[in-house]
């Protein structure tokens, strides 16, 4: 089977779609199609360089180049966490502790995924390396993302019963054991309902990509299910530790819920 | 991995709140157990600093304008707010016992009690029966929905809830003041009888003159944020 190639005019087709949503949005006073607008030129602004990116890094499969590629990607991911918060810890904080908590994860089950179960030669290969890592980050920002805006945004809330909680004794875990729980289950929700759904509802992006590009459907679905379960790993893992890091600074080391290490920015795309 | 090391700390803050406890009490039991709060130089945000003492079995009175500070003076008397000074329940300071050690020290019953399991018993720790019907609720309260709680029963239960702790101090914010006066008094008799039996220290802010002079033989007016004046009922 001979892959399909797409033209400009193909995508400037799709295109129109995304200008008829957002004049949907302008006629229903939603006030997004500024955010549609913007969002749909970032995507093809940075597909159209990454592809360049990709091309170069392909050429030039060295680890240094590879690393800052990957370290840049996380930078950006971190940025991206930290734009999404409702109520973001201040300063450092707010950006340091989701990268830090994606670095964490993606990139230790993305080193792990290379090493132990992909085994090229050399491990770090780009065709490999840059799309796992990709899928990992995307995936594992959402859930960093969500996690901590509910339990920001939830601790702001219930800041009254937290420390009600504390007033009677409770230490800084117990108080605000509830909010985390439910910071962590939102983070992990959808992770979980793509699992529940992979197959049924939805065929996901990258297996169909390899159907598309000619793979045999087994093989392409054998993929997809080590990057499920790698992209499951990597949000649960990071999710909890950027819930558990957000957490701990919101109470000081005498137990007090401090609020006022949160800086309340509306969300920017 | 975050549980495990959640897990781990958190074994490791009870190991010493329980080693801390456990001292404390040892000491206690040696010079027998008074209950005296300390104030020294006492600030927060931009009040103080108030000194005072105020001693076991006494219970003294805080009042003053709407808005001046005497709540925030209760949360930084608890903790939960910073501040700078030294603040003793008899020889133990604030800053040398865990802050949960130290609240359940000094119990603190705020105007507007919060409550978030479903159901009041999930709340309390063996809460005293005698209090609890002496406060108009039978056994089965403990198996009342909190959602259908109104104010002045909350306030009421929050004062049992409080007591499961058994304080050696209390700092009371107008526990009243959504109560009707059979119930109001009845509050003031249990507050004053916990005090004499337990040798506890009360602080009481209210806004009520007359329950001043039931109450207190002394009592604060804080007329600023820096003034704080003792006063005669």
């Amino acid at each position: 089977m001979k892959m399909v190639l797409l033209s400009y005019t193909d995508l400037v087709l799709a295109a129109v779609l995304v200008v008829a949503l957002a004049l949907l949005s302008i006629r229903m006073k939603l006030s997004l199609w500024k955010q549609i607008i913007i969002a749909a030129l970032r995507t093809t602004v940075q597909l159209l360089l990454i592809g360049l990116v990709l091309k170069a890094v392909f050429a030039n499969a060295k680890l240094p180049w590879i690393t800052l590629m990957a370290l840049f990607m996380l930078l950006a991911a971190g940025r991206e966490v930290t734009a999404r918060q409702k109520r973001r810890l201040a300063g450092f904080w707010g950006f340091g502790v989701g990268t830090v908590s994606m670095f964490i994860s993606s990139f230790t089950v993305t080193i792990f995924a290379l090493i132990a179960i992909v085994g090229n030669t050399p491990w770090y290969a780009p065709q490999y390396a840059i799309p796992l890592l990709g899928m990992l980050l995307g995936n594992t920002m959402n859930g960093v993302a969500l996690g901590i805006n509910h339990l920001t945004q939830a601790s702001w809330e219930q800041r009254r019963i937290i420390e009600e909680r504390l007033i009677l004794g409770q230490d800084r875990t117990q108080a605000i054991l509830d909010i985390r729980r439910e910071s962590v289950r939102t983070g992990l929700i959808p992770i979980i309902n793509s699992m529940a759904a992979a197959g049924i509802v939805s065929l996901p992006g990258m297996m169909t990509g390899q159907i598309l590009a000619g793979s045999p459907p087994v093989e392409a679905v054998k993929y997809q299910i080590l990057i499920m379960f790698l992209i499951a790993a990597g949000t649960g893992f990071g999710t909890l530790s950027a819930v558990w890091f957000t957490s701990h600074r919101l109470f000081d080391a005498r137990h007090r819920l401090r609020l006022d290490r949160l800086s309340s920015i509306g969300n920017t795309i | 991995m975050a549980t495990w090391v959640e897990a781990g700390t958190r074994f490791y803050k009870n190991l010493c709140s329980t080693i801390i406890f456990s001292v404390r009490v040892a000491s206690f039991d040696q010079e027998s157990k008074m209950g005296k709060l300390v104030v020294e130089k006492l600030r927060f945000h931009v009040h103080g600093p108030f000194s005072f003492t105020i001693n076991s079995c006494e219970l003294v009175g805080l009042t003053g304008p709407s808005g001046v500070g005497k709540t925030l003076m209760l949360r930084a008397l608890i903790d939960l707010d910073p501040h700078e000074g030294q603040i003793f329940v008899d020889d133990v300071e604030c800053n040398n016992v865990s802050a949960p050690v130290w609240r359940k020290m000094v119990g603190m019953l705020p105007a507007e009690t919060q409550w978030w399991h479903d159901k009041v018993g999930e709340h309390m720790n063996e809460p005293r029966m005698d209090v609890l019907e002496r406060l108009g609720f039978d056994m089965d309260v403990l198996d009342w929905e909190v959602r259908r709680l109104s104010t002045g029963e909350k306030q009421r239960l929050g004062l049992v809830r409080l007591l499961c702790n058994s304080p050696e101090v209390l700092l009371l914010d107008e526990p009243t003041a959504s109560l009707d006066i059979s119930n109001a008094e009845e509050v003031e008799k249990i507050i004053s009888e916990y005090s004499e039996e337990r040798n506890v220290a009360v602080l009481w802010v209210t806004h009520d003159i007359e329950q001043l002079r039931r109450i207190t033989r002394r009592y604060f007016l804080m007329k600023t944020e820096k003034e704080l004046e003792e006063l005669n009922p």
